[in-house]
């Protein structure tokens, strides 16, 4: 019998091809277009009405592009959650995995796919920013400054991609869609309620929850060393614990 | 170039497949029969890397198939026609696939002619598409990576009789060409048209495996029935003739299946005085006595050859 000659045969995809392919999935179907739409949308309608309503010297383009992106941080996460499960719900890891049976490689795709359409996301909210400035002092409604810091844009990158890695971690862990939607939303706030009740998890929750533990990095001041160890904590907590306990069920399961 | 060894699955206390081996040579199609829930595919998904064996081992072109570098280039694959997704059109599926491949974007377009999807089709959702169009997909995108084997789970399921004959002919040819095809179907007939080599499992276990030849042999069996069935039977016991089996008739009677052929039954009737009614080969080889015992349903009054219809599509 013929054995196949593997140092002869074509070589397996690249990492960054088929993370290309994973980014081209989660914007080739009508939902992922729409929903990507919809976060766009958002963006744009945020921006757009704060120029209307606030005050002038309240309109700088670092704040124009911190509002931007809070839609985005609500939103991109389900991206993250669909490009996941969307697999499972829509039965394409039988193909998916018959193409690359190394199933660690397309999460890790998966992964790296996330993180640039949220750093796409960034990108979209800078020009945002820059150009709500422009056109509002050109309507004279903006008068704030043009400043945009690489502190405040390396931070609010770092948020979104977390946030987004958070989704593909929750996505990952339960392997299915309504599931890991409505408890990537419920599980957060149900946190917040309870750590603000119960006094023993009062300290815990500064640490743990993810929407006390982030909103320090995207602050008007540098986060604190104790700041960032608190977002590092709830970052293991939320994203790197799921992440792991999915990579293990996605080897370990079967596909079918 | 699929080599199949003592393959067994456990789910728990159940065993769904169990010690099952087979092997696919080059030039050959190979029709993995069984009855539903029989285990061909969860045999399909442990060869290629899908499902973890319980034990045993599957390889592929002499590897096992996670091993291969790049699969699709060598093995095309279509395990559940319906699994693509919906929102994702016919060509873009397919665009997807070259990429994950590594070939050239327009092959997409080649395969989609060479499946009768091309044109309108292409740019239609996947979610539109009749299962046969499905089916169609699917083997499109097993043959995306120019593969030397193909593995098809049910691919006939949802095409129209033209559609089977299109199918048939095109696994013939790829076969033809020096590929190995792995075929199943819970239909003899589906695949008796197209397969070398018959792979037959039931309830897990392989039941018959061999050349398609030899197993639809015909048995050399006698249908036989007489006015006086007792008669009869006391003449072919007398005889020396054994009774294998007793087949009821459409009219409420019955009639014996005898293991000789016409002539001794013949004479041995003629001897005793018996007036026969019906003197016959008895339809169908083992195999399909053996496949219709498998899928639940009596033989019957042996059918005029059910095949009948299919053998103009040959």
């Amino acid at each position: 019998m013929t054995v196949l000659d593997l140092t002869q045969a074509p070589a397996r995809p690249p990492l960054t091809r088929l993370a290309l392919v994973e980014l081209r999935k989660m914007t080739d179907t009508r939902a992922g277009r729409w929903l990507l739409a919809i976060i766009a949308l958002v963006a744009v309608a945020t921006v757009v009405v704060f120029m209307a309503v606030r005050p002038a010297d309240e309109q700088s383009a670092g704040q124009l592009f911190a509002l931007s992106q809070i839609g985005v941080g609500l939103l991109l996460p389900v991206v993250g959650i669909l490009a996941v499960t969307g697999e499972w719900s829509q039965r394409t890891a039988l193909t998916t995995f018959a193409l690359v049976p190394q199933r660690l490689r397309i999460l890790a795709a998966k992964v790296i796919a996330a993180v640039v359409l949220a750093t796409g996301f960034v990108l979209l909210g800078l020009a945002l920013g820059v150009l709500g400035r422009g056109a509002g002092g050109l309507l004279g409604v903006a008068s704030g400054d043009w400043n945009l810091p690489v502190r405040a844009i390396g931070s609010m990158l770092l948020v979104e991609v977390a946030t987004v890695l958070i989704g593909v971690a929750f996505g990952a862990l339960l392997m299915n869609t309504p599931v890991a939607i409505v408890l990537y939303f419920v599980l957060p706030t149900v946190w917040t309620t309870v750590g603000s009740m119960v006094k023993a998890l009062r300290d815990a929750s500064v640490w743990l929850d993810t929407n006390r533990a982030f909103e320090p990095l995207t602050g008007e001041s540098a986060a604190t060393g104790t700041e960032w160890a608190r977002a590092g904590t709830a970052l293991a907590l939320w994203m790197v614990l799921p992440l792991a306990i999915g990579a293990f069920r996605l080897v370990k399961r079967e596909v079918k | 170039m699929i080599e199949v060894e003592r393959l067994t699955k456990r789910y728990g206390p159940t065993t769904v497949v169990e010690d099952v081996s087979f092997g696919c040579r080059p030039g050959t199609v190979t029709g993995f029969l069984g009855p539903n829930g029989a285990g061909k595919s969860t045999t399909m998904r442990m060869l290629c890397g899908l499902t973890p064996a319980t034990s045993g081992t599957a390889t592929v072109l002499g590897v096992p198939f996670a091993s291969l570098p790049n699969p699709g280039r060598h093995v095309g694959v279509l395990l559940d026609a319906s699994a693509q997704h919906a929102g994702r059109t016919g060509r873009e599926t397919l665009a997807l696939t070259a990429r994950v491949l590594g070939v050239p974007a327009k092959r997409a377009d080649e395969m989609l002619a060479t499946v009768g999807l091309a044109g309108k089709a292409a740019g239609r959702r996947v979610g539109n598409y009749s299962l046969g169009m499905r089916q169609r997909l699917g083997i499109a995108q097993a043959l995306m990576g120019d593969p030397s084997v193909l593995v098809l789970d049910e691919p006939a399921n949802g095409l129209d009789p033209e559609g089977i004959y299109w199918m048939r002919t095109l696994l013939r040819g790829f076969a033809d060409r020096g590929g190995a095809v792995l075929l199943s179907s819970h239909l003899l007939h589906e695949v008796e048209a197209v397969a070398d080599t018959l792979v037959v499992i039931a309830g897990g276990r392989v039941v018959a495996n061999g050349a398609k030849s030899d197993l639809l042999a015909s048995s050399g069996r006698t249908l036989v029935r007489a006015l006086d069935q007792a008669a009869l039977y006391t003449a072919l016991t007398g005889a020396g003739l054994a009774v294998v089996r007793r087949e009821p008739t459409g009219d409420g009677g019955e009639a014996f299946v005898v293991e000789a052929p016409a002539e001794a039954v013949g004479r041995a009737a003629a001897a005793s005085g018996t007036v026969l009614l019906e003197l016959r080969q008895a339809g169908g080889g083992g195999l399909e006595e053996l496949f219709l015992t498998l899928t639940g349903r009596q033989t019957g009054p042996v059918a005029p050859s059910p095949s009948a219809p299919q053998e103009a599509l040959r």
